[in-house]
């Protein structure tokens, strides 16, 4: 469709259109349902059948499945929870992690997948959620351990910290901690997905111009380089992508840690 | 093409965001290179560090977008 739109533009003598934002928003495939609803939904459902097959044998000896199954379970439990949160509560935190960490991955990866190439995370609505959705966890296990006030003291006031300074540091540590927390959270995920879509597109879409649309050898060059580029920037989006995924989850469970914290 | 000093501007802005993760990993690097069995703790700091640097250069790129 977008590759439709910038042949069509280019054709009209109108010369190279650059893919922007207005490419992130496809026509709705039917009623109101747009790609990237229906890819959320594909995700959990294939998240689901991922852990159910892997965990379902439960073999002494684990079979390929399981064991790639128990060592996402391993990684995120020992590797995340574990370290960021302590030895001691980490435990009941794991499910959340686990399953945030695969299906943020999951969301990720289908926007290198053929066929369906579109990062659902790529739509600001989608990392919002997953944001808040820590933001009420992280505050309620706080507010669950400290109580209502003294969480407030436990957010705003660092220890150590005494006198007039209090009446700077307390707003700044209010807003650091409550407020720029989940919108930080949720826009590192979309702005990393939706430059990394981008970036591609237009590799791709500058490609195609350059080696299709123009008859002149440099720019012919420059297309093949433009495609060489595409496969690198597919590479880098590849650890970007799990990047992304692994840093969502060690913020979320290190917002957990500093919650369940006590005083020192 | 529109908004193209906007980007110009934003590619500046993340000049400072891009030392800052080079130098945290620099330092990371170096404190491998010095302790490799400090691998293990050093990871998740480095990379936490790398996403609070990062936060500046997304909120970048949305005002780049927004303003």
């Amino acid at each position: 469709m977008t590759i439709a739109t910038v042949i069509s533009a280019a054709s009209g003598g109108e010369g190279f259109a650059p893919p922007g934002p207005a490419d992130f928003h496809l026509p709705p495939l039917f009623g109101e349902v747009t790609k990237p609803m229906v890819l959320v939904v594909l995700a959990a459902i294939l998240v689901f059948a991922f852990t159910y097959l892997a965990a379902r044998p439960a073999a002494v000896v684990p079979g390929r499945l399981q064991f790639a199954g128990e060592y996402v379970y391993g990684f995120v439990r020992n590797g995340i929870a574990r370290e960021s949160i302590g030895s001691e509560h980490f435990m009941k935190f794991v499910p959340y992690l686990f399953s945030l960490f695969l299906f943020i991955a999951v969301n990720n990866y289908f926007g290198l997948i053929p066929f369906i190439q579109y990062p659902t995370m790529s739509h600001f609505g989608f990392p919002l959620g997953l944001a808040l959705l820590t933001w009420v966890l992280y505050i309620g296990v706080g507010i669950g351990k400290h109580g209502f006030l003294g969480y407030l003291k436990h957010v705003t006031i660092p220890t150590g910290v005494k006198g007039p300074v209090l009446v700077i540091i307390m707003p700044l540590e209010f807003l650091s901690n409550i407020l720029v927390r989940p919108a930080t959270l949720s826009l590192r995920l979309f702005a990393n997905m939706f430059a990394g879509h981008l970036l591609l597109m237009l590799f791709a879409f500058g490609g195609e111009y350059l080696l299709f649309e123009s008859t002149s050898l440099i720019n012919g060059v420059a297309g093949v380089l433009s495609f060489v580029m595409f496969g690198a920037v597919t590479v880098l989006e590849l650890l970007i992508m799990f990047l992304q995924a692994y840093v969502f989850t060690l913020l979320t469970a290190t917002y957990l840690g500093e919650s369940l914290a006590d005083e020192h | 093409m529109e908004g193209s000093l906007n980007m110009l501007g934003y590619g500046l802005a993340t000049i400072g965001p891009a030392v800052a993760v080079g130098l945290i990993f620099a330092a990371y690097i170096n404190g491998v290179a010095r302790q490799p069995e400090a691998q293990s703790r050093l990871q998740p700091i480095a990379i936490l560090g790398f996403a609070l640097a990062e936060a500046l250069a997304i909120i970048g790129i949305a005002l780049a977008f927004v303003i």
